[in-house]
């Protein structure tokens, strides 16, 4: 096998690989969907005791907004997930790494 | 720094333009190390964090420290910038209290220490500063510290034996559970706020390199710079509300989250204790 068709080998993984990663952070992504139900369950209920109790405004809008941020932290890790996977690309990576160890 | 590739090339009127990317969505991930400094022959790599960090913090030394001369003599009838400054401390101690307890109102002076950091690291966008924030290592140290007092503070409240025997609290066969237990909290908030800070820098590039793009795109059509001042003034009209967004409101909002949950969790840890016990007096007692 000459050097070309390696290369050319090589950087037809690269690129498949790089084409799954960005698949894979959209399908990560599908984690936003629970985060932005719970805030809005958050936020439903809050309006309610609102309704019910307009003097407590202050302390519902504090509890639902501590509240909402930790609902928000499970979004939080599928952006991390998706942006590592299109910007720091660690399966490219792994994958060059592989091919190394294997010429070697 | 790594050079712009060409996109694609094109003929007009006997010129050739060349369209470049310029990787402004990268831009803001990418944290370059700017210069190196030699201490005791060990080289420290400065990064653009650490360059902002130090910026931020300089300013706010030297605003203190000018408030602090400034409000010299404390007048018993408040004005001025006295007034804002006793409006902005007893207003943060008054919210200490209300989440950590009466007793822990010492600990607001380091917290808004942290929530003026955080935010001034929020709102650096807001200066074409990259966000120190929008860094794992910044968020880290920031959430190590709240993890080092609750545990520090723990031991403090309830004694070495009483801190470990908390460890085996409701069953011993929990020990594993217990122990991450706590330990998330601190892995949690640090990638909340970075988490949080990174979207926003990284929507905020991707949107200014989105103009930056049709400019040049418009740029090689007839009477082309006409849309392209057109285009550079409607940036204004998107980008504004978008940092208004991204900068401010969610900074705020992060900055606050940051502190109100570091303190339930240093409060948590420091009060759990004194509960059973004050019941089981109350028990013997009766």
């Amino acid at each position: 096998m000459n050097e070309l068709t390696q290369v050319a080998g090589q950087i037809d993984g690269a690129s498949f690989i790089l084409g799954l990663s960005a698949i894979g952070a959209g399908l990560a992504m599908i984690g936003g969907v629970g985060a932005g139900l719970g805030q809005g369950m958050a936020a439903a209920k809050a309006a309610e005791a609102v309704g019910r109790q307009p003097e407590a405004s202050g302390k519902i809008m504090t509890t639902m907004i501590v509240g909402q941020a930790i609902t928000e932290t499970t979004g939080v890790y599928a952006l991390l997930i998706a942006i590592l996977l299109i910007f720091v690309n660690p399966f490219v990576g792994m994958y060059q790494a592989f091919l190394t160890a294997m010429i070697k | 720094m790594k050079e712009a590739e060409t996109l694609y090339k094109f003929n007009f009127a006997g010129t050739d333009y060349s369209i470049i990317n310029e990787e402004s969505a990268v831009a803001g991930f990418k944290n370059e190390t700017l210069y190196h400094i030699n201490i005791f022959g060990m080289d420290f790599g400065i990064t653009e964090t650490i360059n902002n960090m130090w910026i931020l913090m300089g300013i706010m030394i030297i605003l203190s420290v000018i408030i602090r001369i400034s409000v010299n003599k404390f007048n018993q009838v408040p004005k001025g910038i006295q007034n804002f400054i006793e409006l902005l401390v007893s207003g943060f101690t008054d919210f200490t209290k209300s989440i950590m307890g009466e007793k822990n109102k010492k600990f607001a002076g380091f917290y808004m220490a942290m929530f003026l950091f955080i935010l001034a690291s929020n709102w650096a966008g807001l200066f074409a500063l990259r966000n120190p924030t929008a860094d794992v290592a910044t968020t880290f140290a920031l959430s190590l510290t709240t993890l080092t007092m609750m545990h520090g503070f723990a031991i403090y409240a309830k004694g070495f034996k009483g801190y470990l025997s908390h460890f085996f609290k409701p069953y011993a066969f929990l020990l594993p559970i217990n122990i991450i237990e706590k330990v998330t909290p601190g892995i949690s908030l640090a990638f909340r706020l970075f988490g949080n800070i990174l979207g926003g820098a990284i929507i905020l590039s991707l949107c200014y390199s989105l103009t930056t793009w049709l400019i040049n795109l418009v740029l090689f059509v007839p009477l082309g710079w006409l849309i392209g001042i057109v285009i550079g003034v409607s940036q204004a009209v998107v980008l504004i509300p978008l940092h208004i967004f991204f900068d401010i409101f969610i900074g705020v909002l992060q900055s606050f989250i940051f502190v109100v949950l570091s303190m339930t969790f240093v409060a948590r840890e420091m009060e759990e204790e004194d509960h059973e016990e004050h019941k089981e007096k109350e028990f013997l007692a009766e």
